[in-house]
């Protein structure tokens, strides 16, 4: 095989080989990816929680297009009603007759959102700081990485909650409160990328020929730093999906009408005694979620970062 | 010589503890003021003369600089001032009425969950890749995927309104009061230390000193509880840390859900209250606990460890 190749190249004229060569990057860059992809696939886990997740979401967006009730309607003949195909209320209502299958997929709606966009925002806080820290280094470096120490110190969740309380439960502030906390990990992880990657020949290469710095970051830098980056996003979105449940649960997250999957659970764990069904549907689609998405992390962590796997 | 490394050590780490805790209770409490209604909103329309009364026992009326001052002073004295919400409290009688309940839980759970993880974890590792090791290894995953909120409810739900073996919420320090909220707490602790456990296990079972100590014809009982578990418990013992925030935040949830008045309840009840200084009190001493416990967490792991160097940073 090797051996005909180099017989091959052997003939070749210079276009071939010029051309080939301008081919070749495209085909190399994809290829690490497509090992990646092949290395996932072979995660039953993680392609079992991808097919599901994929089936969640599909559930939430079409689902309440779809549904005979909105979320807020209240049946009054079926007030806390079980579970039943008569009343076409699949999951049962809660005490004032909503349908619980509704709004469950309805606080999908906000628990999906509100983990996509709290983990953008920290993304986009976390990869510019790192970045910064980590291609500048020296004082630069120190002292921004000082500010995460002293701030990764704090107790998150008080914050959280500190926010929540002063600026009030505006379902915005979640996003921003949530994702300017959780930023800290991601500016660590990235920083450290970037020291590794700052020494390399290509970067090196980029200085010579007199790319400025900024070029250098946006352009060489964070493309790189993309497989790290894509796993610790899907590690973080369920983290922010719980902390939103969290803050939902205890009363500080959306509010009605809205809801979430924690505001539901928090509805549910008070009516358990008389209506278990209000808790165990929304408990179950938030727990599975979450199952799913550390699955997938897990996998993807393993399949883009073969080194680290113990 | 390592001694002395360890005392610079924990020097150093004592003094980058002072801007943390400056930064702390700066943040706390601006953002408290920034909140708006007062603190004694709630109470009916009083006449302005009492309000200024109130406000100037509080020292409400002062410049907020003059205020920060203050406090700053009075945490460093160890005094949180009194309560606005708990009239004839104090923020200091409030912690050390619910902290030793919270304090028990959350220890317990602690233990619990070392314990616990650290031996599904060693299970699962020798195990490495049998139908065992994924089914624990799978649960072990539903436990960090699980809430807490989702687990005490349901835990009431089956232990105590279907089963009536536990008493469903409250405390009096009885071992059936205790039981559902330390197992809630410890669940995902557990979990993320069978998680890590069993990677590191099976990281150090590949070393080259594990394959000498085999080679010698050690019994396998010897390498694993000699030689192995040490240097597989590091990144247990680093998590540690982390996981005391995780087993505080958590105890807001677990003591809110099975009624227990311990300091987690105090601080939700205090936010949605705007009891400006029980919050902030509460915020300063978990923050101060986390601090601690990652200090004695950063000393235990360069103790285990010689490996390790902490001159410069990384």
């Amino acid at each position: 095989m090797n051996d005909n190749v180099e017989k091959r190249r052997s003939e070749r004229t210079v276009d071939d080989v010029f051309a080939e060569a301008m081919a070749e990057p495209d085909i190399r860059g994809r290829s690490l990816w497509m090992d990646a992809w092949h290395r996932l696939l072979k995660n039953r886990a993680a392609v079992v929680s991808g097919v599901l997740m994929i089936l969640i979401v599909l559930a939430v967006i079409v689902g309440p297009m779809v549904a005979p009730w909105a979320g807020d309607f209240t049946d009054w003949d079926n007030t806390s009603s079980p579970p039943s195909l008569e009343t076409g209320h699949l999951f049962g209502t809660d005490a004032v007759g909503r349908d619980i299958l509704v709004r469950t997929l309805e606080g999908g709606r906000i628990s999906l959102l509100v983990g996509l966009v709290a983990t953008l925002v920290s993304l986009v806080i976390g990869i510019s700081y790192g970045a910064i820290a980590g291609y500048y280094g020296g004082m630069t470096d120190r002292i921004m990485m000082r500010v995460v120490d002293i701030i990764y110190a704090l107790p998150f969740m008080f914050f959280v909650i500190l926010l929540m309380v002063v600026f009030g439960r505006h379902i915005i502030l979640i996003f921003v409160a949530i994702g300017a906390v959780n930023w800290l990990d991601m500016a660590r992880i990235v920083r450290g990328q970037t020291l590794s990657l700052k020494n390399t020949e290509f970067i090196e290469a980029a200085r010579a020929c007199g790319v400025d710095h900024r070029s250098i970051i946006l352009r060489h830098i964070v493309p790189n730093l993309l497989g790290v980056v894509i796993v610790y996003v899907t590690l973080t979105i369920p983290q922010v999906i719980l902390v939103e449940s969290f803050l939902s649960f205890i009363g500080l997250g959306v509010q009605e009408p809205m809801s979430s999957w924690g505001a539901l659970v928090n509805n549910g764990a008070q009516d358990m005694e008389s209506a278990p069904w209000t808790l165990v549907f929304p408990a179950v689609f938030l727990t599975v979620t979450l199952y799913c998405f550390n699955y997938i992390g897990d996998g993807m962590r393993d399949a883009l970062d073969p080194k680290d796997r113990a | 010589m390592r001694q002395e490394g360890l005392l610079q050590l924990a020097a150093s780490r004592l003094i980058g503890l002072v801007p943390t805790l400056l930064v702390l209770i700066t943040i706390s409490f601006f953002l408290i003021r920034l909140a708006p209604g007062g603190p004694f909103d709630a109470e009916m329309a009083a006449p302005p003369e009492i309000r200024a009364n109130l406000e100037a026992k509080y020292h409400l009326d002062e410049p907020l600089l003059a205020q920060y001052f203050r406090y700053l002073g009075e945490v460093i004295a160890f005094d949180f001032g009194p309560s606005f919400q708990y009239k004839d409290w104090t923020v200091n009688e409030l912690i050390a009425r619910g902290f030793p309940i919270s304090a028990t839980i959350g220890g317990l759970a602690m233990l619990l969950a070392f314990f616990a993880g650290v031996l599904i974890g060693v299970f699962a590792a020798l195990r490495q890749n049998t139908a065992s090791d994924y089914t624990v290894m799978g649960i072990a995953m539903l436990g960090i995927s699980i809430p807490n909120f989702v687990v005490a409810p349901l835990l009431i739900l089956v232990l105590a309104i279907y089963g009536g073996w536990l008493p469903a919420s409250g405390w009096d320090w009885t071992w059936q009061r205790g039981i559902m909220p330390v197992v809630t707490l410890a669940l995902p602790a557990i979990a993320y230390i069978a998680r890590l456990t069993r990677g590191s296990m099976i990281e150090v079972l590949h070393s080259n000193y594990i394959r000498t100590a085999r080679a010698k014809g050690l019994p396998e009982r010897t390498v694993i509880l000699r030689h192995a578990l040490k240097p597989t418990l590091l990144p247990v013992i680093s998590y540690m840390g982390p996981a005391t925030a995780a087993l505080i935040t958590g105890s807001v949830v677990v003591e809110r859900i099975y009624s227990i008045p311990g300091l987690g309840s105090y601080f939700v009840q205090g936010a949605l209250n705007r009891d400006y200084t029980l919050v902030m009190g509460v915020v300063v001493f978990y923050g101060m606990i986390i601090i601690l416990f990652n200090f004695i967490v950063d000393l235990l792991y360069a103790w285990l460890n010689p490996r390790i160097r902490y001159d410069e940073g990384e």
